[in-house]
């Protein structure tokens, strides 16, 4: 119903080469990487039967833009002005003149060709050392030409793959909350865009009132929490038909699902009698467990990428604090002792670190922990901010974050922004309406 | 020296300007008891005298005095109303996470519930239904105005 993926296929093309420019991003960058993206050159041919499928004049020029823009965010990269470019993009493409991007001050150098044969998009790129003037990586892939964003995100994906040594996340979507209307009478719709703002998708209209949409990490199922006959109820959708269902047979509020990291289950809060505990539900046979049985708040619950720990929000101490214990919960292990509260915990797909949000003396933080409670670092304080989502990568942190309104109540807004593990690079997320409660996917290529 | 002293000085009338300017605030508005709110600006009216709504401190679900107090004149109209079924529905203010609110909403709505069970309301005539932070009744970001959206309120469900 919403979307179709077709298969990007990936040609490898073998290549020898020495590791030779890195990316450290373990640090903060305060130096990025100067880095030039030629142009993709496109032919004349394929220019003009491109231009009628895309209503783009260059669509060689747009994929590029694309890789710019995602390697610029990343904060790791600076793409040079292509006003400073001497050498012709497809010139550069067969051979580089090394010392015409030397001299602009450029390490590394994209370069590119989109040809357009068979009604497919055919790409191939390479990325080039300049100071060592060698080939790094060359890579072609094909497909139909409306997927051509995705083909940037791809191309973005493999150079920071080779440059950093790890994986990308550009290749990827955000599903959040669209938030329209006063404060008192939010309406509220689920979303789904590319991660560079791109390709905005509305799932639901607003008629009710839905809130934190979680991605399975393994397809391209949701789950989320829908006031739909005002029973709030935890959902699962599936994106590509539409179809959705609500999930077991709860007799009162479930809420704050998550899919475990085989995406078989979905773990949740459900409350009742004032008393809110964690279960979790298979898919397959739909099996129901009690994981927590405390008479206080259990919720938010988080896997650990391995299965076998969920870590969760609980005040069975008298105030919201962190905990984790083992997925059929038993060793219960409060692991936040900072001062202030603490909710919200996800677990890196790393798995070395659970980020969270913290509320001291009236503001408030996202921040990293080891698993074991140690090692709290604050990235970011604000007046408001909660719900932290991490990159597939475990790179970045994207969450949101609201605004204190005037004497009148007014100038509400609220929005997701990003920042990196090392605290640095925050970033507004652009969304085309006000946004929260974003989840990220995993890499939707490879 | 003489500076220092006229420094001094007028540091000491900011200060008590400070001191005496929150006090003000906190007069003015009247409507606070440490940070519960006891004012009646949103509240409604159920039958007439029998407020519909009952306020509670941050992070908690203890019903005050007052809030008893409301409920057993709830209590008191669902008894001769016995035709009528009510929602109770729970809220948080904007200071919480949104998940644990949800949860701390559906805590408030079942204290308000069981107060009412004590006091003869059978347990089928009242669901509860939690919005967490959802749907605040005051937009704005100050205590009092969070003070306000920190509530159970009691609807008539038919």
């Amino acid at each position: 119903m919403f979307f179709r993926y077709l298969l990007i296929l990936i040609f490898l093309i073998p290549i020898n080469s020495f590791a030779l420019i890195e990316v450290d991003i373990t640090r903060g960058n305060l130096s990025p990487l100067p880095i030039a993206v030629s142009p993709l050159s496109l032919d004349k041919e394929s220019k003009l039967n491109l231009k009628k499928i895309s209503k783009k004049e260059d669509l060689g020029a747009e994929i590029s833009t694309v890789v710019e823009n995602n390697l610029k965010k990343s904060g790791l990269f600076n793409p040079l002005n292509k006003d400073s470019f001497l050498q012709k993009p497809n010139i550069a493409h067969l051979k580089p003149r090394f010392e015409d991007w030397a001299l602009i001050k450029a390490q590394a150098l994209i370069t590119g060709k989109v040809t357009f044969v068979d009604e497919k998009l055919r790409v191939e790129f390479r990325l080039w050392d300049v100071l060592a003037a060698k080939e790094m990586m060359a890579l072609a892939f094909t497909t139909v030409p409306n997927n051509w964003r995705r083909v940037g995100h791809i191309i973005t994906d493999k150079i920071y793959e080779r440059l950093t040594g790890e994986k990308g996340y550009f290749d990827t979507r955000v599903i959040y909350v669209a938030e329209e209307g006063p404060k008192t009478k939010r309406i509220k719709k689920l979303a789904i865009m590319d991660q560079d703002g791109f390709n905005t998708k509305y799932l639901t209209l607003g008629n009710e009132l839905v809130l934190t949409p979680r991605f399975n990490p393994t397809n391209q199922m949701v789950t989320y929490l829908s006031y739909f006959r005002n029973l709030p109820r935890v959902y699962l959708l599936d994106i590509e038909t539409g179809i959705q269902e609500v999930v077991g047979d709860f007799p009162g509020m479930t809420f704050a699902p998550r899919f475990s990291p085989d995406g078989k289950k979905i773990i949740m809060s459900f409350a009742k009698d004032g008393n809110s505990d964690i279960y979790t539900m298979d898919l397959e046979n739909r099996i129901v467990e009690r994981i927590t049985n405390h008479p206080s708040i259990d919720t938010s619950p988080s896997y650990s990428p391995d299965g076998k720990y969920i870590c969760f929000n609980s005040d069975r101490s008298g105030y919201q604090q962190i905990y984790i214990m083992k997925s059929d919960g038993s060793n219960v292990k409060r692991i936040s002792f900072g001062k202030g509260l603490y909710g919200t915990p996800v677990w890196s797909p790393r798995g070395d670190l659970i980020a969270f949000t913290k509320l001291h003396k009236g503001k408030f933080y996202i921040g990293v922990m080891r698993t074991n409670g140690k090692g709290e670092r604050l990235l970011t304080e604000n007046f408001y901010q909660e719900a932290p989502s991490w990159s597939p990568n475990g790179r970045v942190l994207i969450f949101y974050r609201e605004t204190k309104t005037d004497e009148k109540g007014e100038g509400f807004t609220a929005k997701l922004w990003s920042i990196d593990l090392t605290g640095y690079n925050e970033r507004l997320v652009d969304t085309e309406t006000d946004a929260s409660d974003p989840s990220w996917s995993s890499l939707l290529s490879n | 020296m003489n500076l220092n002293k006229i420094f001094k000085n007028a540091l000491l009338v900011t200060f008590a300007c400070l001191v005496l300017s929150a006090c003000a605030k906190k007069v003015s508005t009247g409507q606070l008891q440490g940070d519960v709110y006891t004012g009646t600006d949103t509240v409604e009216y159920l039958a007439s005298g029998v407020p519909d709504r009952v306020f509670f401190a941050t992070n908690e679900s203890i019903l005050t005095t007052k809030s008893r107090e409301t409920l057993r004149k709830q209590a008191a109209w669902l008894r001769k109303n016995s035709k009528i079924n009510i929602v109770v529905e729970g809220h948080a203010d904007e200071r919480g996470t949104r998940e644990y609110n949800l949860a701390l909403g559906e805590r408030r709505a079942n204290a308000a519930k069981d107060y009412l069970m004590t006091y003869g309301i059978s347990a089928d005539r009242i669901s509860v239904i939690s919005y967490g932070k959802e749907r605040p009744v005051d937009s704005g970001s100050n205590p009092l105005s969070w003070s306000k959206n920190r509530r159970s309120v009691t609807v008539k469900a038919n």
